[in-house]
């Protein structure tokens, strides 16, 4: 039998469609919501709860009220101890901390947390390594590697914890980046700790890769590759991250580092859109296309960082049109694993499965498959 | 498993060697020739007035003065200081196929009926030479299937480049140049595979293994289209899986039009065993100077047999070497020639080696050479896989390795933060030379990659497993023993690798040195 908590942060991703880029802070959160965002992390954590339903015999869950865990165990079918206090709707890091804390006081087996990079801290904090989580990824930033790769994978891990399969254990880095300057384009991620988590490679999100200097070289080439191949009368939809941004300096147009512009003939006519706004542009225009890039360690080209470019869009503008473009040393570090997605919808995420052509360098070209 | 033998203390010669123009002396002479005698001077008159105008030096030679004991010992001194093949246990080189070179192939080279030929003769006064390279064509053409080859490529990457052309060239002729514009490769390749392709004016497309290590059929397949020139990759790749897939692969690329190139550099493995022809290739080719036997590194000399189906022999490099039933010639009547890659017909010494080499061997020594390197490598692979942290690519997937295998320390680097790099450094303490890893970057965690040829003893190959056994005992043990090896080799580690791209302090010719260094 394994004991096994649960703690949902309820607001964990909320900024990411509406162009927010984070929702730490209260005075966010409400823009977010004022901006017509969705509470999605607990929709996130039923895919992984439903997992476990079949091995439900063999677990005890403890979790916290409401939307904080309870509610979505309720939704899986699963019987929970619910500990602790809350005010609905007004949930706050101090939840976090405070569940986590009695939870490692119980010391059960594991903790599964959903958020992004700001609850893995919270999650820290409380715990240290003391207590083995995991996470569901469910927030803007996940640069922190204590992730599972998805919430389905989170499911198919636990399940193979419970019955005893996944034994052994590492410490993961805990990253996160300051959303402010993050707000202004200025990426700063620093190391603020570690958690325990399974070891099992293969389904845990590995670190964003740093940069060296090939890396430089690397997207410097394949920047050159993809100015030089943009057609005249196609809008291309420019995603975020500094390799996009290395493309739109070559074309000598101005960007948004961490949002989503619109290109059409060399010149910029959206800058940071919003998911709202893409749906409006891409009908005026005949021919569309989608450069994104890869999150480097993750291997994840939507729904991480990008929620803009939403499902809806990717569904308009079609399969054919996305042009992905990395580093090698990114595509290297994806070794043994596919590139993902993870746009929330589950129709598109099946019809963006299959080979991709991923640029990473001048006229140099790395097939790779997609899998959510 | 009967004792082995390690070198436990071994200890390499560091003569910190001067360099020879530094061992030189004003006016010291090696050999004085006699002076030539007055009848012979007055039959002969001035020789150097016979010469060309062109060739004639204005100023004396600047060679270094030094005695023949001293010039005896420098070269010996040097000799010590090497760790290479036919000195050591090179297992080391994994996709070099180092193996034993005949030194009756030396004889035969150092003959002056060979040694004192030009290849600016006329062909009519060096129809033997003629024959050599005719002869040893046939079998390469036997091995490989394929229908015509040139020996004239200087390397395995050049010849590789001649087939990048020659896919140019085939293209060109039939109006389709400009739409097929994208080669196919495989990412455990040799990276000439994507290299020379890119500098034939082609974009290129990497295939990534699938679970088993072959190369992604399905992604092969997903790349595949009207923009397809042709495929290029090795079988077995350099972490020496053999893809059973390779000729649903060459149908595969058949069907769009493309072409198919096999890069067998390396064919220890298939000699007398499977061809290119076979499997449904269009071309091939052979690094002469690693599977034939004769000897490598050291920049040369080497010479890349290219070879391709008749279909695409008119687009090979001029000359070809031809025999009309009466002699031998060269045969320069090829209109749609790629032109010449290199001058003449091929390194006549590396061609010579090599004929000697497969006619000792025979049609059956061909095979027995490939059954052999197979056994070898599966025999150390079962020494190897026993070792603690020690893995290999691919671990587990059931298929039998071929003559080579890229293994990991991955599992040392986990416990016990010891790599590849640490491992090499420590083996050189066992007389065991500086193995190769991988290219970089390493796609396989901390690799080292083994090739036991057909001529290393079961002893050779029980040494080496043994001292892979023992430095990763060490690692567990005393890592730092690792971390600051080696301690008794010739040379010490490289802490700084910038060093080696420093062109203030390096210099290729004394020359450059003395300019450098301010040597006066």
């Amino acid at each position: 039998m394994k004991r096994l908590g649960f703690i949902v942060n309820p607001v964990a991703g909320i900024g990411g469609k509406v162009g927010l880029k984070g929702s730490d802070g209260e005075t966010i959160l409400k823009k977010a919501l004022e901006l017509g965002a969705v509470r999605e992390s607990g929709r996130k954590a039923l895919v992984t709860m439903k997992l476990l339903k079949e091995v439900e015999s063999e677990l005890e869950i403890y979790t916290w009220p409401g939307e904080m865990g309870e509610d979505v165990c309720r939704e899986a079918g699963l019987q929970a101890t619910v500990l602790g206090e809350i005010i609905k709707g007004h949930t706050t890091p101090e939840d976090t901390i405070r569940a986590a804390q009695m939870m490692k006081e119980l010391k059960l087996d594991l903790i599964l947390f959903v958020g992004g990079d700001g609850t893995a801290r919270n999650i820290m904090d409380a715990v240290g390594t003391e207590a083995v989580v995991l996470g569901i990824p469910a927030g803007c930033k996940i640069h922190s590697g204590v992730y599972a790769l998805n919430p389905k994978t989170a499911g198919q891990l636990m399940t193979q914890f419970v019955q005893g399969k996944v034994r052994e254990t590492k410490l993961a880095e805990v990253m996160d980046i300051d959303e402010e300057k993050f707000r202004e384009g200025v990426v700063q991620a620093r190391l603020y700790g570690y958690l325990q988590i399974p070891n099992e490679t293969k389904m845990v999100q590995n670190l964003k890769s740093g940069r060296g200097f090939s890396e430089t070289v690397s997207i410097e080439m394949l920047s050159n590759y993809v100015a030089d191949e943009m057609q005249d009368d196609v809008l291309y939809i420019v995603g975020t991250g500094s390799t996009t941004a290395s493309i739109m300096k070559k074309l000598n147009l101005p960007n948004t580092l961490l949002g989503v512009d619109v290109v059409y003939n060399r010149q910029v006519i959206a800058s940071d859109c919003t998911e709202k706004e893409l749906l409006e542009i891409i009908p005026r225009y005949d021919k569309v296309k989608i450069i994104v890039t890869v999150i480097g360690g993750q291997g994840y080209v939507f729904g991480r960082g990008n929620q803009q470019i939403s499902a809806e869009v990717i569904k308009r503008v079609g399969k054919e049109n996305i042009i992905i473009a990395a580093s090698k040393n990114k595509i290297l570090s994806l070794f043994g694993s596919s590139l993902h997605v993870d746009t929330g919808n589950e129709e598109v995420n099946q019809m963006l499965c299959g080979y991709y052509r991923v640029i990473v360098g001048y006229g140099d070209i790395m097939m790779l498959p997609m899998s959510d | 498993m009967a004792k082995v033998k390690v070198r436990k203390n071994f200890q390499q010669a560091r003569w910190n060697e001067p360099m020879i123009y530094e061992l030189s002396t004003p006016g010291l002479r090696g050999i004085i020739p006699p002076i030539v005698e007055d009848e012979i001077e007055e039959k002969v008159g001035d020789v150097a007035s016979k010469l060309p105008e062109g060739l004639r030096r204005k100023t004396s030679l600047d060679l270094p003065e030094v005695a023949q004991k001293q010039v005896l010992q420098h070269y010996l001194h040097l000799s010590q200081e090497t760790m290479g093949a036919n000195l050591a246990n090179d297992i080391s080189e994994g996709t070099c196929t180092m193996k034993y070179n005949p030194r009756f192939c030396e004889t035969m080279v150092a003959n002056p009926g060979f040694a004192d030929i030009h290849p600016d003769q006329d062909p009519d006064t060096v129809q033997g030479m003629l024959k050599i390279y005719y002869d040893f064509e046939k079998v390469v053409k036997e091995v490989s299937g394929m229908d015509k080859f040139t020996l004239q490529p200087g390397g395995g990457n050049h010849a590789v480049y001649t087939a990048a052309s020659l896919i140019r060239a085939y293209h060109e002729s039939r109006g389709e140049l400009e739409q097929r514009n994208e080669i196919i490769t495989t990412i455990f390749s040799h990276p000439c595979d994507a290299a020379c392709p890119a500098t034939a004016g082609f974009k290129v497309i990497t295939i990534w293994p699938d679970e088993n290590g072959m190369p992604d059929y399905e992604a092969i397949k997903a790349a595949a289209n009207e923009h397809t020139a042709a495929i290029f990759m090795t079988n077995p790749e350099d972490i020496g899986i053999y893809n059973v897939h390779a000729d649903k692969i060459v149908e595969a690329i058949h069907a769009v039009g493309g072409l198919c190139f096999y890069d067998q550099a390396n064919a220890n493995a298939f000699l007398g065993v499977a061809r290119a022809k076979e499997a449904g290739f269009d071309m091939c080719h052979f690094n002469v100077h690693k599977t034939f036997g004769t000897p490598h590194g050291g920049e040369g000399p080497a010479c890349g047999a290219f070879g391709c189906k008749k279909e695409l022999a008119k687009f090979l490099p001029v000359p070809t070497v031809e025999y009309d039933g009466e002699k031998y010639y060269l045969d320069y009547d090829k209109p749609e020639s790629i032109g010449k890659v290199r001058q003449y017909i091929g390194q006549s010494a590396v061609v010579l080696k090599a004929y000697t080499w497969s006619m000792m061997m025979g049609a059956d020594g061909l095979r027995e050479c490939a059954e052999i390197s197979v056994l070898n490598n599966n025999y150390m692979l079962s020494l190897m896989e026993k070792i603690p942290g020690v893995s290999h690519a691919f671990q587990g997937n059931g298929i039998v390795r071929q003559e080579q295998i890229r293994y990991s320390f991955q599992g040392l680097r986990e416990k016990y933060d010891v790599g590849s790099d640490d491992m090499n450094c420590r083996m050189g303490d066992y007389g065991i030379p500086w193995f190769w890893s991988s290219h970089h970057p390493w796609v396989i965690p901390e690799p080292m990659t083994l090739e036991p040829c057909e001529s290393y003893t079961k002893e050779d190959i029980e040494e080496y497993a043994k001292v892979v056994e023992i430095v990763a005992g060490e690692a567990a043990e005393n890592p730092e023993l690792l971390k600051n090896a080696p301690y008794n080799t010739g040379m010490h580690r490289r802490i700084h690798e910038e060093d080696l791209d420093n062109p203030d302090k390096w210099a290729v010719t004394w020359r450059a040195y003395k300019r450098k260094h301010g040597v006066e």
